[in-house]
């Protein structure tokens, strides 16, 4: 079994948590340097000192997406600015927007983090690593960019997109690896064989790194039979970084979380009590390694379990199960994360349409699809041409805020079911699992 | 010298149809002719009824998305050229039609067409001396067919 850190990938759990407990320690000295936590810890009594072990991680308040939207853009800053060398902003479609800072060390950290994962799943510097993810303040472009680089890959920025450039480069160039998301996995195969490429055949790909949208292992299998390689699941999120926080080994059962690089908890969403050992719950994140932008106990609104006993890779980090859903009603499809409230918002916009609507999730040809359905205020004309030039209008309205095309039903009113209380708004029946 | 055509929205659904019929025969509007455009999606059955406004009314009531619009019903001779030479007085006159629909009646041909410049249709209908149907003369003959 070979390691990119062998030491801290198979630290016996003792010392790990001892290292977690130093670490923890210093990222409460740091947050204390940011004007949140200044706050907070000073309200709640806490100072580095508190942290004597890692069950003193209990005594420490929670921090939300809320708490990072209210403290934009610097709030959360805790070295001066002239030492951040980067920001990655979220869009903030729902709110004020949220930001990330990054140091130089940060940056070189996060870039280990990375090539540890990539590495972990049989990527070499002998690789060519080409990278579909967008680049820009996604951070899944720049986050495996500067992880394949410290890997030695020979990296391609390829980019979002564009799928006969990204088939003449698999071919041109040796491909052997992609980071991919698994909607785009299956556009791709159906590309290449428009083009008479048989993937399995005619290129070099043997691994590729799936993640930013949720799949099920039946279309983990369909998409590594179809391109003839090995898909590894990687779970991350802007707010720790990136791509990197959790990734799987080549065991293929569960995402090894680098637990020097975080403090993961799975609490019960609604009591914020710990969960016990393999039960779903929502993931909960500490950083331990960042200094720009430490972030204490980060609910992240993720749905996971943590998986029991021990992996037969040799790595001693904890391992997470494929993400359930989210405790929140974001919806992540086609790696885009979407809230029900920015499709309401729009809907709103139309004053041919009724408050009802419906948005339900499907897989269509091993793709994710977003359908709304939405009713008629009334029928305010006669005539189908203007009913489709409606349609037209709110599609095109959905796409320019969601970022992805959603399909448009109008339905009668009346015709869509009104639950009691809060409307369930969503229906998800994609398969998952 | 138009009557009031009532318009209901129809989504693809098993039962939908059925449901609306139901609702007008149980409050006993007759549908004198009926015409159902639609696309994978939706469709839109437009009906000359009975009574147009109570008809409305009940569909409102019962939360049926429904529209009222002003169409010409005309009659047209059973003349293998009369179809055609109606339509052309229109076209003559520039206006244009944005949709229509035939039924037959007491072996009488009646037109309907929805055209949106009204006044225009108004002059075309008196230049031509068409032979133009109001709810009245429409209910009248549907009664005489019925008996």
């Amino acid at each position: 079994m070979e390691y990119w850190q062998k030491e801290l990938e198979t630290m016996p759990r003792p010392a790990l948590e001892k290292l977690q407990t130093e670490r923890l320690r210093e990222t409460v000295a740091r947050a204390s340097a940011a004007p949140f936590y200044a706050e907070v810890f000073a309200r709640e009594g806490i100072t580095p000192e508190s942290i004597t072990s890692l069950r003193d991680l209990q005594k420490l308040p929670f921090t939300t997406k809320e708490d990072l939207r209210e403290s934009y853009p610097y709030g959360m800053a805790a070295i001066p600015l002239e030492k951040c060398v980067r920001l990655h902003s979220s869009s903030g479609t729902t709110g004020n927007p949220t930001v990330v800072l990054h140091s130089q060390r940060d940056l070189d950290a996060w870039a280990d983090q990375v090539a540890r994962c990539m590495y972990m799943v049989g990527i070499r510097d002998t690789d060519v690593f080409q990278n579909t993810s967008g680049y820009g303040m996604f951070t899944g472009g720049l986050g495996f960019q500067y992880g394949a680089e410290k890997l030695g890959a020979l990296t391609v920025p390829a980019a979002a997109g564009n799928s006969k450039r990204q088939i003449k480069f698999i071919m041109d160039f040796g491909t052997t690896s992609l980071h991919i998301i698994p909607s785009y996995a299956a556009r791709l195969t159906e590309a290449m064989q428009e083009e008479g490429i048989d993937p399995v055949r005619d290129t070099k790909l043997r691994v590729i790194c799936m993640g930013a949208e949720p799949h099920s292992e039946e279309q983990r299998r369909r998409i590594e039979k179809m391109l003839g390689v090995k898909a590894y699941n990687c779970f991350g999120m802007s707010e720790m970084n990136g791509p990197g926080v959790a990734f799987e080994c080549t065991e293929q059962n569960g995402l090894h979380i680098w637990e020097d690089y975080v403090i993961a908890e799975i609490v019960d969403p609604e009591t914020l009590e710990p969960m016990p050992e393999g039960e779903v719950g929502e993931l909960v994140l500490t950083t331990l390694n960042r200094e720009a932008m430490p972030l204490v106990r980060y609910r992240t609104r993720d749905l996971t379990c943590f998986l029991p006993g021990e992996c037969a890779c040799g790595r001693t980090h904890r391992r997470i199960a494929r993400l359930r859903g989210r405790s929140d009603d974001m919806i992540i499809i086609k790696g885009v994360n979407i809230f029900p409230v920015q499709i309401e918002k729009i809907l709103m916009q139309f004053g041919e349409l009724g408050g009802n609507y419906l948005i339900t999730l499907d897989t269509v040809n091993g793709s994710d699809e977003l359908t709304v359905e939405v009713e008629l205020n009334d029928l305010f004309t006669d005539d189908y041409s203007e009913l489709q030039r409606l349609t037209k209008d709110i599609i095109h309205s959905l796409k320019n805020e969601l970022l992805i095309t959603p399909r448009l039903k109008l339905v009668a009113r009346g015709s869509l079911p009104v639950s009691e209380g809060k409307a369930v708004r969503v229906k998800d029946f994609r398969k998952l699992i | 010298m138009t009557i009031d055509q009532i318009s209901i929205f129809l989504e693809n659904r098993y039962g939908k149809l059925n449901q609306v019929l139901g609702l007008l025969a149980d409050a006993g509007i007759g549908i004198i002719a009926a015409n159902v455009a639609d696309t994978s999606e939706f469709g839109i059955m437009r009906m000359i009824v009975s009574d147009p406004a109570r008809a409305y009314a009940i569909l409102r009531e019962n939360n049926v998305s429904a529209h009222v619009a002003g169409v010409l019903a005309v009659e047209v001779a059973p003349h293998p050229d009369s179809f055609r030479r109606t339509v052309e007085q229109f076209t003559a006159a520039g206006l244009s039609i944005e949709y229509m629909y035939c039924f037959s009646i007491c072996s009488r041909a009646i037109l309907i067409a929805r055209i949106n410049d009204v006044e225009g249709v108004r002059e075309v209908v008196v230049r031509g001396n068409m032979k133009y149907l109001s709810t009245g003369d429409l209910n009248e003959l549907h009664n005489k067919q019925a008996r």
